[in-house]
């Protein structure tokens, strides 16, 4: 048996795949979360009930209509997000003037709300959704085994973030995006729809957990909780990046996760605590985040 | 006397409020296509509310504005930039963001008939060197021609400037006074909030004083000298 530092290579590399995967799911989650934090002030409670939504439309589409895996990932981001845009028009849009704390109970109830529903009809044990067959089995690597579908969701989410990174900094619409971040009401009087602005970017946000959901319902199985698991994670994940940051969700979510998982191999008694122990320092040394800006 | 159809923007009891607090009472004001026409007031007197009730930027607003004729009153602040008003705020409003490229070529074309880019860095050559630094990293004075040069292009042709001279030192303070007989002679119309009546008069043709919230009179700038002690009563200088 082969091994690294006393510990055998599969496990070690396997628990490292394993991190990398729940770093993705962190990666796109906070991703969305800073985006919706910077342009509508609101901390998106919701997220977590989003990405579930997107794993059950995917798991309701494949068994109601036939939609395969393939569909559903192009289709559950649409409509969770066309859910979503309903709820920014008619509940979100009056809160923006007030404190953050207001958009957080009121995203948080409606988290609360959904699982409920969805705990309502389809109970909490979990539905299976099978792995798509173009994406079953594995490589044998030699040092490990590698599922492909594994690497899908790392490679898919890998994609997904630098490709949101370059278009909100390389490209004209991300110019409006940050300015409006900065000054909604100067980008506006410049001829910019910001309102309608504000609502496609939450919808994009949503979009993402969605995606991220239908990603992960092959690996976790389809649960009405699987975002409220997840979620308060990912909170600590953006408070460790930076609240509002991009590039810090995208480069915190991944590194949090890895470490996660390398703790799972060295001191396994810590994994589930090590993210919150580096947020509590953090916070601490630079309030912050990693990456966040000012104070 | 011109006469009335001429006038580019007429206010016309324009009254405004942030939140509670009644700002605006009554403004009554217009300029005519190709003038240069300044609010001269205290401190707190309601410019730059007027201004950003012209560009739409002030939640509740009554009376009447009308830009070549039509009603924006009750038009939200992107439909006014769309007509051809444009707005450089008294903070400046660089985005700290975007770079100094990414801020020039922000704001949309909203017409025909924009300085051409290349005509804009004539105008500034220094912000053409700075292209790719981050906006807020240029000098205040930088920051102000920014904020200035980004709405050439974009085919507005009311411009109002919000004391685009505050805190700049007396050589930028006369590059902005050249520039601003420059706009005035390629045909751009603009309304100027000024504190310092000095500048204000070497590019102005016609003066309203404001005080809280309304106009209280109006000075054409070829009789400013003899209407001096009135005036400075008026600001309290
Ligand atoms: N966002 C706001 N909310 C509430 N009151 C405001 C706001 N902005 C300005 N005011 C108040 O409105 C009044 C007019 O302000 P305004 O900024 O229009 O004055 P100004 O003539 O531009 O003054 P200055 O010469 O100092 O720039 C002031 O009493 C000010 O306190
Ligand atoms: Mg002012």
């Amino acid at each position: 048996m082969m091994t690294l530092f006393g510990i055998p290579t599969a496990a070690l590399f396997g628990q490292l795949l394993l991190g990398l995967i729940n770093g993705a799911f962190y990666a796109v989650l906070s991703l969305g979360l800073a985006l919706i934090f910077g342009l509508l002030n609101i901390i998106n409670f919701s997220h977590g009930a989003q990405y579930m939504m997107g794993a059950f439309v995917a798991w309701l589409g494949l068994t109601y209509m036939g939609a395969n895996y393939w569909v559903a990932l192009a289709l559950a981001p649409l409509v969770v997000a066309a859910i979503g845009i309903v709820l920014e028009r008619t509940m979100l849009s009056r809160l923006y003037k007030l404190d953050h704390l207001y958009g957080l109970l009121l995203t948080f109830g409606l988290a609360l709300i959904i699982e409920g529903i969805f705990r309502q009809l389809y109970g909490i044990s979990g539905i299976p959704y099978a792995v798509p067959k173009e994406l079953a089995g594995g490589w044998n690597l030699g040092f490990m085994y590698l599922p492909i579908y594994r690497a899908w969701v790392v490679i898919a989410s890998l994609v997904l973030c630098v490709g949101t990174w370059l278009l909100i900094e390389k490209t004209k619409l991300g110019a409006y995006l940050r300015a409006a971040t900065e000054n909604p009401a100067l980008v506006q009087a410049m001829g910019i729809n910001v309102p309608i602005m504000i609502t496609l970017t939450y919808g994009f946000g949503v979009a993402l957990a969605a995606f991220a959901g239908v990603l992960a319902a092959p690996i976790y199985s389809v649960n009405p909780l699987m975002g409220s698991n997840l979620i308060i994670v990912v909170f600590a994940v953006v408070v460790i990046g930076g609240m509002g940051s991009i590039m810090g969700s995208i480069v915190t979510g991944f590194m949090l996760g890895l470490l996660e998982g390398l703790t799972k191999v060295i001191y396994p008694e810590a994994a589930s605590t090590v993210i919150f122990m580096v947020m509590v320092v953090v916070l601490l040394i630079k309030p912050a985040g990693l990456f966040g800006k000012g104070a | 006397m011109r006469n009335e159809s001429s006038a580019l923007l007429k206010v016309d009891g324009l009254e405004a409020w942030y939140g509670e607090s009644h700002i605006l009472h009554g403004m009554n004001f217009e300029v005519h296509k190709g003038e240069v026409v300044t609010l001269l007031g205290r401190n707190g007197a309601g410019k730059t509310t007027t201004m950003k009730s012209v560009m739409g930027m002030v939640g509740k607003r009554k009376g009447s504005i009308t830009f070549e004729g039509v009603e924006t009153i009750n038009l939200s602040s992107n439909k006014i930039a769309r007509l051809g008003v444009a707005l450089c705020p008294e903070e400046r409003g660089i985005f700290s963001s975007l770079t100094v490229k990414e801020n020039m070529v922000l704001p949309p074309i909203v017409k025909p008939g924009g300085l051409p880019l290349a005509e804009v860095y004539d105008l500034f050559p220094r912000l053409l060197e700075r292209g790719g630094s981050q906006g807020t990293k240029l000098s205040g004075g930088e920051q102000q021609m920014l904020a200035i040069a980004r709405i050439l292009r974009t085919g507005a042709t009311m411009l109002l400037l919000d004391e685009p001279t505050e805190g700049l030192a007396p050589v930028i303070v006369q590059h902005i006074g050249d520039i601003i007989r420059k706009l005035k002679e390629r045909g751009f119309t603009i309304l100027l909030v000024e504190q310092n009546f000095h500048f204000a008069a070497t590019v102005a043709d016609r003066h309203y004083v404001v005080e809280h919230g309304h106009v209280i009179d109006m000075i054409p700038n070829a009789e400013l000298t003899s209407n001096m002690a009135k005036l400075k009563g008026y600001l309290g200088v």
